[in-house]
């Protein structure tokens, strides 16, 4: 899963990159072994859609559906049009959610992996779509369904429509439960507003990767808002850990078998 | 756009004037006998009509930006004047059994010309000192909990739900954070589509985004001609996308957040029409258009089976934007 992987001659970039959180000059070879994590201060760094599936789910499992899906621009929003279309360049995709089935411990999953690359992982209706889609997937045929969330919230560009991906994915979450298919999400850097309040915080189970931030309104709105300050890790894995809104922090390299258990654990229907 | 009003009052004061000119007439007719007197009731015909001229062209035609000043006017009637109307032996229950109270969303069962049903909704405040007891209509996750208690409940003992949204958004405060106001939202969404009861949502103001869709999910969505839904306060998404909060009517315009957009795009079933110049002008009216628009989707919804109505719940929201049976040649980036 090499980013930018060229047979030209290797330049300093290539071989080296910076922790964006301590700043020591990585070897890149090095980092990527360790699954973007900083072997310095374990700062977990954003992983792209296909590498967070590469390193999860059992090598080749992964079939994508509804790829083909993409956004439009249902208001014609100011510049909306062209910032689509450069995520769409850039990423080569045509939403930033990817989704499908495949296997971890030679298990069945529905799964779906929000890539913050793609305008902020925000949720517009096709985000909206793609996760339903998977969650109804895992409820039709009876097999868990986990969720990687990565997403700055509703994708305002679409106005009430991503809205409205709020209660969609809602809705298919109470498929599951009526179904009896496990549903687990997992928290990764960042997951906001729209996401964490819809579909996020109502999963199974909820796992969170260490020191991502996650909240409902944007730091500045919260301490502004407050007459107190707000505590260092506010907004955080750890904080919210702390006050009972999610089940684990698992560091990436163990988040694979916690998943492949988990799964195991809660089985597939009734 | 330094043309936009800052307040509703600003197109209302040619109003003001008008009616204090009104008032004089009056007395003057009052007092007066004869030709006098006809003459002056003639006088203020005239100028009635010109008043009413004036609230038809003005209000039927209000920017989006205006629609959100108004939407958020402080004489506009709020959840509580819309109870106190239209429901009988209301009986306001507090407890969220978790944490404590939360005066912006309040709720209870009531009698609904004559029917028994569970009526939940934001409540705003008009003076200082009721604002802030209300947190200005921004509900804590008490608030949402709260209100699952009573969508339960109202399950249990056979109730159709109905819920007024009025709300600039949900509390953003760290301690709101600490106590899950994210799950509390999401929690209150996923109760509401297990209801085997009808639920009608009515969008009587501000639709603020999560804090507002929170307690929105019915079997049909309505809203005031003068409501607003957003996903995000006008001013909000200018200050992200332009970094230029001050430019809040065009992204008014941009978000499309008006009553009339909503029902185009076939996320509001239906608009209740305000008297003329708008709810504040003629509360009773206001209420009496809510209540008649209540009862005819409650008695269609209620001939359905409680299986169908959680099904029709869902189907509605499933299939809201179009994208349900979407394959890419019907999405123009899409090749
Ligand atoms: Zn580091």
């Amino acid at each position: 899963m090499r980013l930018g992987a060229k047979s030209k001659t290797p330049t300093f970039s290539d071989a080296f990159l910076q922790c964006a959180r301590c700043k020591k000059t990585l070897f890149r070879r090095e980092f990527e072994a360790n699954l973007s994590v900083c072997p310095y201060c374990s700062h977990h760094h954003r992983l792209s859609a296909a590498q967070r599936i590469a390193i999860t789910f059992d090598v080749d499992s992964f079939v994508e559906l509804d790829s083909d899906l993409a956004s439009d621009d249902p208001l014609s929003f100011p510049e909306y049009s062209e910032k689509l279309a450069g995520a769409v360049a850039k990423s080569d995709r045509l939403d930033g959610i990817v989704c499908g089935t495949a296997t971890i411990g030679k298990l069945p999953v529905s799964i779906a992996v929000s890539d913050f690359g793609f305008m902020g992982g925000s949720m517009g209706r096709v985000a909206g779509e793609k996760i339903t889609r998977t969650l109804e997937r895992g409820a039709d045929r009876g097999i868990p369904s986990i969720i990687f969330c990565a997403s700055g919230g509703a994708r305002m560009q679409e106005g009430l429509l991503s809205l409205m991906q709020m209660a969609k994915t809602t809705a298919a979450v109470e498929r599951c439960r009526s179904a009896g298919t496990p549903y687990i999400a997992v928290f990764t850097d960042p997951t906001m507003a729209g996401v964490l309040a819809s579909y996020a915080s109502i999963a199974d189970v909820i796992l969170a990767e260490p020191r991502a931030l996650i909240g409902f309104a944007g730091a500045r709105v919260s301490k502004q808002a407050q007459v107190v300050k707000a505590p260092d890790d506010f907004q955080t894995s750890e904080f919210l850990l702390k006050h009972g809104m999610i089940d684990r922090i698992v560091p990436r390299k163990e988040l694979r078998d916690t998943l492949e258990s988990l799964v195991a654990l809660l089985g597939g229907g009734k | 756009m330094s043309t936009a009003p800052k307040t509703w009052k600003e197109w209302e004061k040619p109003l003001i004037e008008l009616e204090e000119a009104l008032g004089k007439l009056q007395e003057l007719a009052n007092r007066a006998t004869g030709t006098e007197r006809d003459r002056l009731l003639e006088k203020i015909k005239g100028f009635e009509k010109r008043r009413d001229r004036y609230l038809d062209t003005k209000y039927h035609n209000l920017s989006a930006w205006e629609e959100v000043l108004l939407a958020r006017a402080e004489p506009r009637p709020y959840t509580l004047d819309y109870i106190n109307a239209l429901f009988r032996d209301f009986i306001e229950l507090q407890g969220d059994r978790r944490h404590g109270p939360d005066n912006a969303i309040l709720g209870g069962p009531a009698f609904f010309n004559g029917q028994r049903v569970m009526v939940v909704g934001h409540q705003k405040g008009r003076t200082i000192s009721e604002r802030t007891h209300r947190n200005f209509a921004m509900s804590r996750p008490e608030g949402y909990r709260k209100a699952i208690r009573l969508f339960e409940m109202a399950d249990r003992f056979n109730l159709p739900v109905i819920s007024f949204i009025d709300t600039p958004a949900a509390d953003p405060s760290v301690e709101s954070e600490s106590r899950g106001i994210s799950e509390a939202i999401a929690a209150s969404m996923l109760s509401m589509f297990e209801l085997r009861v009808p639920t009608i949502a009515v969008v009587i103001g501000e639709g603020g985004s999560g804090g507002a869709i929170g307690i929105g999910i019915g079997n049909k969505v309505l809203m005031m001609e003068h409501a607003i839904y957003s996903v995000i306060p006008p001013e909000g998404c200018a200050a992200i996308l332009w970094r230029a909060p001050e430019r809040g009517a065009e992204a008014a315009d941009a978000l499309r957040l008006t009553s009339r957009s909503a029902l185009e795009l076939g996320l509001a079933d239906e608009i209740i029409p305000e008297p003329r110049g708008g709810a504040h002008r003629d509360p009773a009216v206001a209420a009496e258009s809510v209540g008649a628009a209540i009862q005819m989707h409650l008695d269609q919804l209620c001939k359905m089976s409680p299986d169908a109505l959680k099904q029709h719940r869902y189907e509605r929201f499933r299939s809201v934007d179009g994208l349900r049976e979407a394959s890419p040649s019907d999405l123009p980036l899409g090749k």
